[in-house]
């Protein structure tokens, strides 16, 4: 299962923070460093995956942006990197052309687009279209 | 125009954070949300009542001003009261807010669930996914009570929309997971296994999650999912690219949902019904077809997807471990990934083998990949594919290819990142072991380990070769040639050093015969790199020297030469001065059948579990102490660790090395063997009765204790008359002391360790250690016969007062100290206050059933609790000056009782505690010393001038102390040492 979901820049700056455990904020700090740490220091010659502590990353990154699920060992490596991926095409849908500055503006909207995809830690929804066809029929709510 | 257009709807929100991202200090932008915060309030506070617009918009800016890492302290009510709003907008920051600022108040947990309640009771879904993603995100116990009974009643409902079941199933799965007891299974279970038909594949995406989790807890309740998902998996599987349409990605119909199906099926064993596993031996078979088929796209997450899929149909393949066919397609088609382009592909291609190899099926398979896996350990550029590169030559090894894949580990290890490199080390060190053929290879390997990664070999691995090497007697000679051989190198790794003396002292008489390797050369290639090593092995080398001396006695005069060197007699280390001691004396008293019989080789070690096995399953277990430690290995990388053989030919065949790996895991003792047999000799040779029977002897520590101070056979001590034979004294009258205990007294005014007192049946060491007021002193009682002493009981009494000056707290010691062995009493002393009589000691037994009595006085005065003061010349005379009362000074004038030698009266002035002052006294000739003494209540500056006088063979000393008492006492005391 999914331990947490971080969009972090180069820079270390978080843009996303979604837990599915219970950590403390310090502990909740410290992940957050360590990650940008184990992360930022890969290029593309090396995999998307990196041990961490007992579990793994899985990581991608779009221009300056760090992707990052962490996931159970003996999680699919693959199924969540295209999770990843999937998740980036309907922020890149919704926000039509997605930066790093629609996640800080409508960073409450971004939380909503996880919920609609990742819950209690699972794959709820893989389908791009009925994801976006849910957000924007939320989107025209009052 | 984007569709979501910057902070859309909340412009006071967009503004706010632009405000922060202008900002160009932190004192800014805390400055500008102190701002902020402070009109939120005052919004909050008003007496004007918010639309709900607006308070969603505060709300909103405290949740992102929590985001950037600061506290935030109110606002939840505001937040709590959007959640009743009937409008999305506002009720999803009000959830917002409540999911990432989760509070245990009590009163708002109570609204919260309110909330929640209505929502769930509104039958409108986007509302009702809202409540259950909040569940779902905060997953509380007092949520479990509120909730657990209805979700699964929502997930069920025949007219629940498809999304609402979605979040249902996963909320439900979360509040299973926080709290298994409040989810109740019931009849509700059986319709949750037909999820996995339901048209909506969101739904079915989300049930087997729920359904993969409790079917771990259930096995039985749930088996009536096997079938269910495989006709899933085969539907998904053979269907074409296109026929799923949302749900396919890239052209793979539906891989999330396959991965999902293909573990659901790993909670289970291979399907019993022979139609169903037919069904499913396909599906695994099209999923390997297709992985040769042409990509239907180049692009990376067509073949990502296609192979995620793979990848979890190789796992249930593996799992299943019961199809040879399909294991060595798995293994060819991993094959082909060893060397495909994309890292991730390589990755995890070997890690996939290496539980392959662990197959009776795929190991052979596995094998011809060895030499596509040797060179990825040489050439990939991750270190983490290395790492799995190393992983799986580790599971392929079996005796076969074990010297090929030893020495390319061994390569290997000389570049190997340093992360890595314990880990090889061990893995290296265990295969050497377990498939050695010929134990000459494995020492080289293991000198070899200790050659090229020393600093990585861990004593676990080292105490192994020895181990071995004492186990068996047919490598012992080589052992000792190659461990000499390799002490040659110019610079040899401290551990080489450590193995090398081990072997040498054991062995080395085995490859004396030859002139280049003789018993004067192997001391002196030891002895040379004795100076730069540590003190633990300078302690090991000093066991192999006495060693050598029952081996080669020529080679006696020269170590009993270093034994007796003040560098070693006198070392600043305990454990050094003691072996030097102990084995100088073991040398020059024991008789050689003595010497032989105390350092004979070691016996074998017995049998038991391999350490250093024990060792790499500690590595690679969970770490300790952080949050994330629940998370659990999986059982295929456990397996690989605990290092199972991987072939059952290997296994069938009983081999002694086989054996071997399980040898004990404890250590050699630290301190080698010879010392132990030293302790037990020790006692013997100052024994006048009969030997002590060693199993009765003490333990090496104790013995060692005991010879800090060796008895100097000329002093008078050994002149006490026997006890007096009175009957059995009470318990609190103790007699007088003896008439020897002033003077025995005398000896430790200037020092601290020694022995106290001895007779024929009875020594009494002391060892004490004084700091500001506080003081600890160890007593160590020597039975000198060869009889039980029985009641023996040791105490110590305070005459007078001394209780209110003099606190001391001793421990209990056994009531019986066997002939030949020492028992030790710990006590603990507490200057409260000056005092002028030492506390008296008790001791009381009974030998071969006439009671014995004795009572000394305890060594402790005074000026034990000195802390010595420098000072300079002209501060020395102020205060001199300022002490000038007559009562305050104490002078005496008395002739020397000893040699008058100026090094030892300073040294006898400096063990008396003060400080001596040089430059001060006009007259070099004469001493001068300040100190204070240090009391719970007070403290006494002391000054002291000792003037001798050689002509006349007199001293004059004079004490100047705040205290008239203690000015005398001093005197007294000091007065007696010279």
């Amino acid at each position: 299962m999914i331990r947490f979901i971080l969009i972090q820049n180069r820079a270390g700056k978080t843009r996303l923070a979604k837990w599915y455990m219970q950590f403390d904020d310090d502990e909740k700090q410290k992940l957050i460093e360590e990650v940008h740490a184990v992360v930022t220091v890969r290029d593309a010659k090396h995999t998307n995956f990196v041990e961490f502590r007992n579990f793994k990353i899985i990581y991608r990154r779009y221009a300056g942006l760090y992707f990052c699920i962490c996931v159970d060992v003996s999680d699919n490596n693959l199924a969540y990197l295209e999770a990843i991926h999937n998740f980036v095409e309907v922020l890149n849908e919704y926000f039509h052309n997605v930066c790093e500055l629609d996640l800080v503006f409508n960073f409450y909207k971004v939380y909503t687009v996880v919920d609609e995809m990742f819950l209690a830690g699972e794959i709820r929804e893989t389908s791009q279209t009925k994801v976006l066809k849910q957000l924007l029929m939320l989107q025209s709510l009052e | 125009m984007p569709a979501v257009s910057k902070g859309d709807g909340m412009r006071g929100l967009a503004v706010f954070i632009s405000d922060i991202r202008n900002c160009k200090s932190k004192e800014a932008e805390i400055k500008r949300i102190n701002k902020e915060l402070a009109n939120i309030r005052s919004k909050f506070k008003g007496d004007k009542a918010l639309d709900g617009y607006s308070k969603k918009k505060y709300v909103c800016k405290l949740l992102f001003i929590f985001l950037l890492g600061h506290d935030i302290d109110f606002g939840h009510m505001e937040a709590v009261n959007l959640l009743s709003s009937n409008k999305y907008t506002e009720k999803q920051i009000g959830y917002l807010f409540i999911s990432v600022l989760v509070n245990s108040n009590s009163e708002l947990i109570r609204l919260i669930n309110n909330a929640i309640k209505n929502d769930l009771a509104s039958r409108n879904p986007t509302f009702m996914c809202l409540a259950l993603h909040c569940i779902a995100n905060v997953g509380s116990r007092e949520m479990g009570e509120a909730f657990a009974a209805d979700i699964p009643r929502i997930l069920v409902a025949g007219d629940s929309m498809d999304s609402v079941k979605q979040s249902a199933a996963l909320c439900l799965l979360r509040l299973y997971k926080a709290s298994p007891d409040l989810v109740p299974m019931g009849e509700w279970t059986a319709r949750v296994v037909h999820l996995l038909n339901d048209q909506h594949m969101g739904v079915v995406t989300a049930a087997v999650s729920l359904i993969t989790c409790l079917c771990k807890k259930n096995p039985d309740d749930f088996k009536t999912c096997i079938s269910l998902a495989v006709s899933r998996l085969s539907r998904i599987v053979s269907s074409a690219s296109t026929d799923l349409q949302d749900y396919t990605y890239y052209f793979v119909p539906a891989p999330w949902l396959s991965v999902k199906l293909l573990r659901l099926l790993q909670c289970y064993p291979p399907p019993e019904d022979a139609a169903v596993k037919g069904r499913l031996v396909e599906c695994l078979e099209t999923v390997l077809n297709k992985a040769q088929e042409p990509p239907k796209s180049k692009k990376v997450q067509h073949s990502n997807a296609k192979n995620a899929i793979l990848f979890e149909t190789i796992s249930l393949i593996i799992h299943y471990d019961s199809e040879p066919n399909l294991l060595v397609r798995a293994c060819n088609q991993l094959g082909q990934f060893l060397q495909h382009r994309e890292t991730n592909l390589r990755y995890l291609a070997l890690e996939s083998m290496c539980t392959l190899a662990s197959s009776e099926f795929s190991h052979e398979a596995v094998k011809t990949h060895i030499d596509t896996v040797i060179n990825a350990l040489k050439t990939e550029r991750d270190v983490s594919v290395r790492q799995r590169a190393a992983d799986l030559l580790y599971a392929m090894c079996d005796r076969s290819n074990a010297k090929q894949i030893v020495s390319e580990m061994l390569r290997y290890l000389e570049t190997a990142d340093y992360a890595i490199r314990e880990e090889i080390v061990l893995k290296v060190a265990i295969l050497a072991e377990k498939y050695a053929v010929d134990y000459s290879w494995y020492v080289d390997t293991i000198l070899n380990l200790i050659r090229i990664a020393g600093d990585y070999v861990s004593e676990e691995v080292w105490y192994r070769v020895l181990q071995i090497v004492t186990n068996r007697d047919d490598v012992q000679g080589y052992a000792a040639k190659t461990v000499f051989e390799a002490l040659q190198a110019p610079a040899c790794h401290e551990n080489m050093v450590k193995v090398g003396g081990y072997i040498l002292g054991e062995f080395g008489n085995l490859i004396a015969g030859d002139p280049r390797s003789s018993p004067p050369v192997q001391f002196s290639l030891l002895h040379s790199k004795f100076h730069l090593c540590s003190v633990a092995t300078r302690a090991l080398l000093l066991s192999t020297y006495i060693k050598f001396i029952n081996l080669f006695p020529e080679t006696k005069a020269t170590i009993q030469g270093v034994l007796r060197a003040g560098s070693q007699l006198r070392n600043a280390d305990v454990e050094l001065q003691q072996r030097a001691v102990e084995y100088l004396t073991l040398s020059s008293v024991a008789s050689t059948d003595v010497l032989a019989t105390v350092l004979e080789e070691m016996p074998p070690f017995p049998e038991r579990e391999s350490s250093i096995l024990a060792k790499l399953k500690r590595k690679k277990g969970p770490g300790a102490g952080s949050a994330l430690d629940d998370g659990r290995r999986d059982a295929s990388s456990n397996d690989i660790n605990g290092g199972v053989e991987p072939t059952p030919s290997t296994v069938s065949t009983p081999s002694p090395s086989a054996d071997l790996l399980g040898l004990r895991a404890a250590p050699p003792p630290a301190a080698p063997p010879a010392t132990s047999g030293a302790g037990n000799l020790l006692v013997d040779v100052f024994s006048d009765g009969p030997a002590a029977q060693p199993s009765l002897g003490p333990t090496p520590e104790e013995a060692f204790l005991s010879e800090l101070e060796p008895p100097a056979p000329e002093s008078p001590m050994a002149l006490l008359a026997d006890p007096a034979p009175a009957a059995d004294p009470g318990p609190e009258d103790i007699g007088p002391p003896i008439p020897e205990a002033d003077e025995l007294l005398n000896k430790f005014v200037c020092k601290n360790n020694g022995v106290l007192f001895e007779n024929q049946l009875l020594q009494i060491g002391v060892k004490s250690e004084f700091r500001q007021n506080l003081g600890r002193m160890y007593l160590f009682y020597g039975n000198k016969t060869s009889v039980q002493f029985q009641n023996f009981s040791p105490t110590v009494v305070h005459p007078g007062d001394l209780q209110t000056q003099l606190a001391v707290q001793t421990k209990r010691v056994a009531a019986q100290v066997d002939g030949g062995a020492q028992v030790q009493q710990v006590l603990n002393i507490e200057c409260l206050r000056d005092f002028l009589t030492p506390p008296l000691l008790s001791v009381r037994f009974r030998y071969g059933g006439a009671p014995q009595a004795l009572t000394l006085k305890l060594p402790v005065t005074i000026n034990k609790f000195f802390q010595p003061t420098e000072m300079a010349a002209q501060d020395f005379f102020q205060r001199w000056k300022q002490l000038s009362l007559p009562q305050q000074e104490a002078q005496k004038i008395f002739k020397a009782n000893h040699p008058m030698d100026a090094e030892v009266t300073k040294a006898k002035l400096l063990g008396f505690g003060s400080a001596l002052l040089d430059n001060v006294d006009p007259n070099p000739e004469n001493f001068v010393g300040a100190g204070i003494i240090q009391t719970k209540a007070l403290q006494v500056g002391c000054l002291l001038r000792l003037e001798p006088n050689a002509q006349a063979q007199m001293y004059r000393l004079t004490l100047r102390t705040s205290k008239e008492p203690v000015s005398r006492h001093l005197c007294e005391l000091l007065a007696q040492q010279f």
